[in-house]
C-alpha cells in the first residue's frame, strides 16, 4: 500500500490551492488525484471572462485561471494523478482509486476532499412530460459547446436563473441559436446580478419570475414546453398556461456538492448544504479528512473557493504535525431567521483569536436587515445589508476580539434582524 | 424462409425466441424500435409477484405462479439482477376479511409462504410504515427483478443461440400467402415465414386484427412512477403494496435490484399507446398516495420520473395461442401485469405449442449461460486489478454517479443485440442512471457510441427514430 501524508481528491480550483498551501507550510509529501484528464476542474469550461478579479485583480476566463494554479502546483513540484477517479475512501483514510494503469490503494494521514459539485437533474424538479432528447443540464450544454464544439440544440428555453444558464443564454445568442426565454420559479434569481444584466438584459431576452415549467412535448426530440406561472406555495396556477416551442430545454436549477466518497468514510454532512458539517479548521467529524470548495457549499465566486480552500491546505498541514488541532469542543452555530445554514457550523472552543471568516446563506431576499451573531446574551457583530438574497453568499469578516468571544460562547445564533423592528 | 418471426423484442417476445432457440429452426426477431425492451418492458414495477392477486383459474394465476417459481434458475443462469425481497399488502382497516380474502386466493392459487401479519409486526421489519397501517398480508416468496437488464440477458443468450435481432422495422401488415404468412414492414421490406408470434404489446390487438377476423380491444392504461436516489434505500427492502380499495388499486413503494425506491404506478386510461409522458396530475397522485404508506418519504429524493402503458385487454386475462382462423398465427393479447413475473412460464409453453406443431426437433447444441457484464463497482481489487491489466479500459470511469467504465459502455455496445444510443446504454451497464441523469457523462459516452458505431456525432441518439443530441458544429 501506497502512503502520502496528504491526499487531494480533485485537482480542481479548491484542490489546486490547497495543495499549494500546504505545501508552502512545509508539507511536500503530497498527492493530487484527478479523474479528468486535466487540472482546473470546472474552470476549464468556463471560457468567459470574469474570474480572478478578487485574486489577481484582472479579468480571466476560466482556464486562464486555472493555469495560474496549475503553473503554481508544477513550480513546487507537487505530485498528481491524472485520469484516476477515487472510488472510495474509508473512515481510517484509505483511499482506493483507479486508472487505466490500475488500481490503488493509498493509506493517508490526511484527507482534503475538493470534488466540486454537479448540477441538479430534471427529475429533481419534478417536471412531468415526454422523455425526448434536447433536455441538457446547462453544464452539460456548456461543455458541449466550449469543449466539444458541438449545438445541443437551436431554439432554447432555460429553466432556472443560477449562473451557469444565465451564461449559457448569451453564449448560445453568440452561436446562433435563439434564446425565448428564462423560467425561473422564485420571485428572484439565484445568480449573480451582473449576469443578470450582462447575459439577459444585454440581449433582450425575456427572464419570467414566478413560473415553472409543467409539461415538455415531442416525442423523439423536444418540440415545446409548456409554462405557467405559479402561486405563493409555488404552485402552478393552471389559467395561467402558455406554449413555448423550442428544441431544447436547458436546466439550471441547482448545484449539488458530490458527497459519495465523503459519505461512504462516515463523514456526517448537512442536510442543507449537502456539503460536510466542518468545524472552523474545516475538518469534519472524522479526523483527518477536510473540505473545501464546491464540495463543502455551492461558492458563488471561484476566488472564494480558493480563499477557503488555501485555508483547508494550512489546516491539514498542522493536523499531520500533530498540533493537536481536534483536541478542543466544539459549538454548534444555530441559524435563525432567515439564515440557512452558516460555514463552518462548529467552532471549535479555545483562546485563539487568529480572524475568522463565517459564510452563509439567507433563505430569501430580504431588504433592510442586519446580519447578527449573538454569542450568549451579547450581540457581538451586527452590520446593515440593503438586500440580501439567496443567490449572493455573505461573508462575516470576525477581528480577534470578535473571535475570541466566539470561541468562548456557550451559544452561539447567527440571525438576520429588520431594523424596522 | 423463417420457421419463426416473432414480433416484438419485449420481455414475452424475447423469451420466447430463447426458449425457441432450444429447438432447431430458423428465427427471426423483428422490433420497431432501436433496440430490445423499449416497450412497456422497460417501464413497470419489476416485482415478481408471487401469484396471490390473480383471480383463481385465469391464465394470469396459471402463469404467474408457476413463472415466479422459475425465476432463481433463470437469473442464475443469465445473470440478471433478481432477488426474493418479499412483500407486504398493507391494510389501513381493523377489519381483517379482505386481507384473508386475499390469502385464501393466493393459495387456491398454489402460492405457499403467505401470512397474515399485525401493523406493528410490519414495522418491525419496515421501520418506515406508516402508523396506520392495521395488518399486511406476507408474500415472502414475492420478488424484484430489473426487467430490461433480464430482457437484454434473454436477448442476447437468444441471439447466442442463433436468433436474429432486427430494429427499426415495425410490422404494418400480416398477409397469408399460401401455407405461410407474410409481414409487411414499415420501410417497404417483408418477410416470409410459417410462424409469426404477435408478441407486440400494447399493439397486438391491432396487429392480430388485421388478418383475423376474431377481433381483439386492448385498452392502453397509462403508470407513472417517480424514482428515487439510492441515498433512500433504507426506507424500505420489503415491496409495500396497498390493499385495493374502493378508491382504487393503490399504490405500491418498493426497491429495485439497485438500491433506488420505485414509488408508482398511477392508472389512466388513455388513447395514443406511444404516449408516454409523464403528467403533472399523474406523479402528484403518486406522490399523494405513497405518503399513506410511508409518511417520511423525502420529495427532494426523486432523480426521474417515467411511465409505461399497460396493455389492458377488455377480457381481463392473457390471451395465449394459435389464432382460430389464421393459421400460423400465434397471439399473446393482454399480458399485462403479471406479465414480467408469468413471462418464463409464458414462454415455455407457447415455445413448445410453437415447437409441436412446426415438428421441430431439440437443439442439442443450445448454450443456456450468459455471463453479465462486468461492472467495476461489484469487482473486488484483485479481479479488477486483473481486468484492467487485461483491458485499461476498466480503469477508465465515465459515469460518476454509479462507477461505470469505459470498458464497460463498450462491451455494452459490443454484444449483440448491442446498445445503439444513450439509453441502450443507460440499461444495460446503467451510465446515466444515477442521480445527475447523465448530466457529466454524455458527452463522453457520446463519443464512445460515435467511435465504437463508427458514426458521426451528430447522428448517435438518445433512443433512434430520430431523437438526436446534437444540432450540428458551432460557429467556427
Ligand atoms: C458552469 C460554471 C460557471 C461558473 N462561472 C463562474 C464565474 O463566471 N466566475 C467565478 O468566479 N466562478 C464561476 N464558477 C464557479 C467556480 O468555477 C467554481 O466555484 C469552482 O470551479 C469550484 O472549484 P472546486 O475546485 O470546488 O470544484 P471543481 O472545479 O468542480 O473541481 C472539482 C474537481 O474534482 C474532481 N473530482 C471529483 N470527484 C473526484 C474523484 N472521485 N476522483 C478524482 N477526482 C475527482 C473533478 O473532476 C474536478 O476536476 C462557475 C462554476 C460553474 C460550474
Ligand atoms: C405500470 C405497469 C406496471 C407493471 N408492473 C408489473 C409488475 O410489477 N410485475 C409484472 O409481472 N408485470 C408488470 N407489468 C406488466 C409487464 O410489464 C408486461 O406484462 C410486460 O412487460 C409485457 O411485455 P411484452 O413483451 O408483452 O410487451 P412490450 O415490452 O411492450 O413489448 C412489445 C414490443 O413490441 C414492439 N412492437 C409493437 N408493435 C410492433 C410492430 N408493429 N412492429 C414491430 N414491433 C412492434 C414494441 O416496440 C415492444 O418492444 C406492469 C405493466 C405496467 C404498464
Amino acid at each position: 500500500m501506497e502512503k502520502h501524508n496528504l491526499v487531494i481528491v480533485g485537482g480542481g480550483p479548491a484542490g489546486l490551492a490547497a495543495a499549494i498551501s500546504a505545501y508552502d507550510m512545509g508539507e511536500t509529501d503530497i498527492i493530487i488525484l484527478e479523474r479528468e484528464s486535466k487540472l482546473g476542474g470546472i474552470l476549464n469550461q468556463c471560457i468567459h471572462n470574469g474570474f480572478g478579479l478578487h485574486t489577481f485583480n484582472e479579468e480571466l476566463t476560466g482556464p486562464e485561471y486555472a493555469q495560474r494554479f496549475i503553473d503554481e502546483v508544477n513550480k513546487r513540484n507537487i505530485k498528481y494523478l491524472l485520469d484516476t477517479t477515487v472510488i472510495n475512501i474509508t473512515n481510517d483514510k484509505h483511499i482506493k482509486a483507479l486508472s487505466t494503469s490500475g488500481l490503488y490503494n493509498i493509506e493517508a494521514k490526511a484527507i482534503i476532499l475538493s470534488c466540486g459539485c454537479r448540477e441538479r437533474p430534471r427529475g429533481a424538479i419534478n417536471i412531468a412530460g415526454s422523455r425526448a432528447s434536447g433536455i441538457y443540464s446547462a453544464g452539460t450544454a456548456q461543455k458541449l459547446v466550449n469543449i466539444d464544439g458541438y449545438m445541443p440544440g437551436k431554439e432554447v428555453v432555460i429553466l432556472g436563473s443560477g449562473d451557469i444558464g444565465l451564461i449559457m443564454a448569451r453564449r448560445m445568442i453568440f452561436e446562433g441559436a435563439k434564446v425565448k426565454a428564462v423560467i425561473e420559479l422564485m420571485p428572484y434569481s439565484s445568480g449573480l446580478n451582473r449576469n443578470i444584466v450582462q447575459c439577459l438584459n444585454d440581449f433582450n431576452i425575456p427572464l419570467l419570475f414566478s413560473h415553472t415549467v409543467i409539461d415538455i412535448k415531442g416525442k423523439n426530440r423536444v418540440e415545446s414546453v409548456v409554462i405557467a406561472e405559479v402561486d405563493e406555495k409555488l404552485n402552478p396556477k393552471l389559467e395561467t398556461k402558455q406554449e413555448i416551442k423550442c428544441d431544447t430545454l436547458l436546466l439550471s436549477v441547482g448545484l449539488l456538492p458530490e458527497n459519495e466518497l465523503a459519505r461512504g468514510a462516515d463523514v456526517n454532512l448537512s442536510r442543507i448544504t449537502r456539503g460536510a458539517i466542518v468545524d472552523d479548521n474545516l475538518m469534519t467529524n472524522i479526523e483527518g479528512i477536510f473540505e473545501c470548495g464546491n464540495v463543502l457549499h455551492v461558492h458563488d465566486l471561484v476566488d472564494y473557493v480558493c480563499e477557503e480552500a488555501k485555508e483547508a491546505g494550512i489546516k491539514a498541514y498542522e493536523y499531520i504535525n500533530n498540533k493537536d488541532i481536534n483536541n478542543y469542543s466544539k459549538t454548534e452555530i444555530i441559524c435563525e431567521n432567515g439564515v440557512r445554514y452558516t460555514v463552518p457550523e462548529l467552532i471549535i472552543k479555545n483562546n485563539d483569536n487568529i480572524p475568522l471568516t463565517l459564510k452563509l446563506r439567507v433563505g430569501n431576499v430580504y431588504k433592510k436587515v442586519k446580519l447578527e451573531v449573538k454569542c450568549d446574551d451579547e450581540i457581538i457583530y451586527s452590520r446593515l445589508r440593503p438586500v440580501v438574497a439567496p443567490g449572493e453568499m455573505e461573508k462575516l469578516d470576525l477581528k480577534p476580539d470578535q473571535v475570541l468571544k466566539l470561541r468562548n460562547a456557550n451559544t452561539i445564533k447567527v440571525y438576520l434582524r429588520s431594523i424596522e423592528e | 424462409m423463417y420457421d419463426c418471426i416473432i414480433i416484438g423484442s419485449g420481455i414475452i417476445g424475447s423469451s420466447i425466441a430463447r426458449e425457441l432457440s432450444k429447438y432447431k429452426g430458423n428465427f427471426l426477431v423483428l422490433e420497431k424500435e432501436n433496440d430490445v425492451s423499449c416497450g412497456t418492458t422497460k417501464a413497470n414495477s419489476g416485482i415478481v409477484h408471487a401469484g396471490f392477486d390473480a383471480k383463481v383459474g385465469t391464465l394470469k394465476a396459471k402463469f404467474n405462479v408457476k413463472g415466479a417459481k422459475m425465476f432463481e434458475k433463470l437469473a442464475s443462469e443469465l445473470e440478471f439482477p433478481y432477488k426474493k425481497n418479499g412483500a407486504f399488502v398493507l391494510s389501513f382497516d381493523d377489519d381483517k376479511t379482505p386481507l384473508e380474502d386475499l390469502l385464501n386466493k393466493g393459495r387456491s392459487n398454489g402460492v405457499d409462504n403467505l401470512s397474515i401479519i399485525s401493523g406493528d409486526e410490519v414495522r418491525k421489519i419496515e421501520p418506515n410504515v406508516s402508523k396506520e397501517v392495521k395488518y399486511a398480508l406476507y408474500a415472502k416468496d414475492s420478488g424484484i427483478v430489473s426487467p430490461y437488464e433480464m430482457c437484454i440477458a434473454i436477448s442476447e443468450n437468444a441471439s447466442t443461440n442463433n436468433v436474429k435481432f432486427e430494429f427499426l422495422k415495425e410490422i404494418v401488415d400480416i398477409k397469408t400467402n399460401k401455407d405461410h404468412l407474410k409481414v409487411l414492414c414499415k420501410d417497404g421490406t417483408h418477410y416470409e415465414s410459417k410462424v409469426v408470434i404477435n408478441a407486440s404489446g400494447v399493439y397486438s390487438d391491432e396487429l392480430n386484427n388485421k388478418i383475423s377476423n376474431i377481433k381483439y380491444k386492448i385498452v392502453p392504461r397509462k403508470g407513472e412512477y417517480c424514482l428515487l436516489d439510492k441515498e433512500y434505500s433504507y426506507i424500505t427492502s420489503t415491496t409495500l403494496f396497498q390493499l385495493p380499495t374502493k378508491m382504487g388499486k393503490g399504490i405500491l413503494v418498493a426497491p429495485t435490484t439497485h438500491s433506488n425506491i420505485l414509488v408508482g404506478p398511477s392508472a389512466l386510461d388513455i388513447i395514443d399507446k406511444s404516449d408516454t409522458d409523464t403528467t403533472y396530475e399523474g406523479l402528484n397522485e403518486v406522490w399523494a398516495k405513497a405518503l399513506l404508506t410511508v409518511p417520511s418519504l423525502p420529495k427532494g429524493g426523486i432523480i426521474t420520473q417515467f411511465s409505461g402503458i399497460r396493455a389492458h385487454s377488455i377480457d381481463d386475462d392473457f390471451t395465449i395461442g394459435f389464432s382460430s382462423d389464421v393459421k400460423g398465427l400465434y397471439n399473446l393479447i393482454g399480458i399485462e401485469s403479471p406479465g414480467l413475473a408469468s413471462s418464463p412460464a409464458i414462454a415455455e409453453y407457447a415455445a413448445k405449442e410453437i415447437a409441436d406443431y412446426l415438428k421441430l426437433s431439440k437443439n442439442e447444441n443450445f448454450i443456456a449461460k450468459r455471463s453479465a457484464i462486468k461492472h467495476v463497482r461489484n469487482m473486488n481489487d484483485k479481479d479488477l486489478s486483473l481486468l484492467i491489466k487485461e483491458n485499461k479500459d476498466y480503469g477508465h470511469i465515465i459515469c460518476r454517479c454509479e462507477v461505470v467504465s469505459e470498458g464497460e459502455i463498450k462491451e455494452a455496445i459490443r454484444r449483440n443485440p448491442g446498445a445503439k444510443d444513450l439509453d441502450g446504454i443507460k440499461r444495460r451497464v446503467r451510465a446515466g442512471m444515477g442521480r445527475c441523469q447523465m448530466g457529466f457523462c454524455t458527452p463522453k459516452i457520446l463519443e464512445i457510441l460515435s467511435q465504437e458505431l463508427g458514426l458521426d456525432l451528430e447522428n448517435i441518439t438518445k433512443k433512434g427514430n430520430g431523437s438526436v443530441l446534437l444540432e450540428g458544429r458551432i460557429k467556427e
